[in-house]
């Protein structure tokens, strides 16, 4: 069950996530982009990793695209069916790193030992041990990472001041 | 494996949840016609069968058969697509809300929840975080001003005020110590969380009534000056997903009211799904109040309001919180 299902979603996101890269339409590129978060949200959750799944819609599906398509919807786009698809050309590096990191994947695959592969089993971990680890280990990064938060809404602030005329 | 009695019944749990509040929301429409028309000394639908009880199916039946249009140049995908998107994460918000006391029926524990996730809360955010994709898409796809303007307004007042109440919820979880939903009704077996927590409530509720996007902030359709927003070049059924939806989203955000600050299920004598029942409408029924109150907010101060007011006072509550349970130990 857990498997099929895995399948499926995985075809999702993959599906999903090339038409958002093709797609000439920049809204409808969004609206595969967040299909494909959330397939990708509903893996995780099958991982045992309820909480990361939440996370994944929340912040990605919930906030950051619709961020996106806010600014999108405002632009005048003109008409982006029209627009012609850049050179090969333009694809190489993408495709050069794409090939780099498959390669890389599966060497880790095929080299990996069955004795490893069983000791990374999925076990669901509750809010709160999650809590208490992010916390304890990993606290002065929490700490930096939302310092830099902290500098780029003082930023923002500072380049959306009102000035005078 | 999964045993087939266990799938049967989460099933029948669906079934029942969605009929339950299906026919609750088309009798909302009724209940707020009827309301509003009293409120303004009318006596409001009182012509299909004893006090208007079936207008909801004369309404229905009015709206199935209408014609489906659809505007020229619209993006047609997404222009059918979007109602959908906006009904749909509202009733699967259901499915984490507790609605009674777990029952025993042939000596199988059967709770009275479809699925009591250990992040029902985050859920609840997250699904109405993507309820706001509806709404803009909507707007966008109709190839209108008047809609493309409202959805840009409904998608700022759903970013902002998805703040203010994800900020409200916080107290709750600190005080329940849990994200399960279940867990947070079983907290309050004693003392509902309004009595800890009344500005909390006050934030809560103030939220919500601007996420469904009702009087006084219902400037994303605001009649008086874009038509009906981003609603405005549907028609028939579509029109009809974005309108029930609105009710879905006020039976569900009553729901978790009732479950996040009025105690969930418990109560004294009566059963507890009656309890829950009673609680879900008194929300609905402030709701329905309020819209019959109060004028519509101007859009400067919708944000004013939300970002100036309502965020710093969640995030003082939550520090208040926060020592409070310190200091309590």
């Amino acid at each position: 069950m857990e498997q099929t299902l895995f399948y499926i979603m995985a075809t999702v996101i993959v599906i999903a996530t090339i038409f958002a890269i093709s797609e000439k339409h920049p809204v409808h590129a969004i609206v595969y982009l967040v299909t494909s978060f959330f397939a990708l949200a509903v893996v995780f959750y099958l991982l045992a990793a309820p909480l990361i799944a939440m996370f994944e819609v929340i912040i990605y599906a919930g906030a950051v695209m619709v961020l996106f398509m806010f600014v999108i919807m405002m632009l005048d786009q003109g008409s982006p069916e029209d627009a012609e698809r850049p050179p090969l050309m333009h694809y190489l590096p993408a495709l050069v790193l794409t090939g780099i990191t498959l390669v890389s994947l599966v060497l880790l695959l095929t080299n990996r030992s069955p004795v490893a592969a069983a000791a990374v089993a999925p076990r669901l971990v509750s809010v709160k041990e999650f809590a208490i680890t992010l916390f304890n280990q990993y606290g002065v990064a929490i700490e930096i990472i939302s310092m830099q938060l902290l500098f780029a809404i003082v930023g923002v602030l500072y380049l959306g001041r009102r000035r005078k005329p | 494996m999964f045993d087939p009695i266990d799938i049967a019944i989460t099933l029948g749990k669906i079934l029942l949840v969605f009929m339950v509040i299906m026919t609750m929301a088309a009798y909302l429409v009724l209940a707020e016609r009827k309301l509003l028309g009293y409120i303004q000394d009318r006596i409001g639908p009182n012509r299909v069968g004893p006090f208007g009880i079936w207008q909801p199916l004369a309404d229905a039946i009015k709206l199935f058969t209408k014609e489906d249009f659809k505007p020229a140049g619209a993006d047609k995908w997404l222009f059918y697509l979007a109602p959908a998107m906006a009904a749909i994460p509202a009733i699967m918000i259901f499915a984490v809300i507790p609605f009674g006391a777990p029952l025993t029926l042939f000596g199988r524990q059967v709770t009275m929840q479809v699925s009591d996730l250990n992040v029902g809360l985050l859920l609840f955010v997250a699904f109405s975080s993507i309820a706001v994709y509806g709404v803009a898409l909507g707007g966008w796809a109709s190839n209108s001003k008047y809609a493309l303007l409202g959805s840009i307004r409904g998608l700022a007042q759903l970013i902002s005020y998805e703040i203010s109440m994800g900020l409200s919820l916080v107290p709750v979880v600190m005080l329940a110590r849990s994200f399960q939903l279940s867990e947070i009704v079983g907290a309050q077996e004693g003392c509902w969380f309004i009595v800890y927590q009344p500005l909390a409530f006050i934030i809560f509720m103030i939220s919500i009534l601007a996420e469904c996007k009702r009087v006084p902030f219902d400037i994303p359709e605001a009649e008086g000056e874009i038509v009906a927003g981003y609603h405005t070049e549907y028609s028939g059924m579509r029109f009809s997903l974005f309108f029930v939806g609105e009710y879905i989203n006020i039976v569900v955000l009553g729901g978790l009211a009732a479950t996040f600050f009025l105690g969930g299920w418990h109560g004294p004598f009566l059963p507890p799904v009656l309890w829950f029942f009673i609680k879900v409408l008194a929300v609905a029924f402030l709701f329905i109040w309020i819209r019959g109150t109060l004028p519509r907010m101007r859009y400067d101060q919708l944000m004013m309001f939300c970002w100036k007011v309502l965020t710093p006072l969640a995030l003082l509550n939550i520090l208040a919180t926060a020592w409070f349970i310190l200091l309590k130990g």
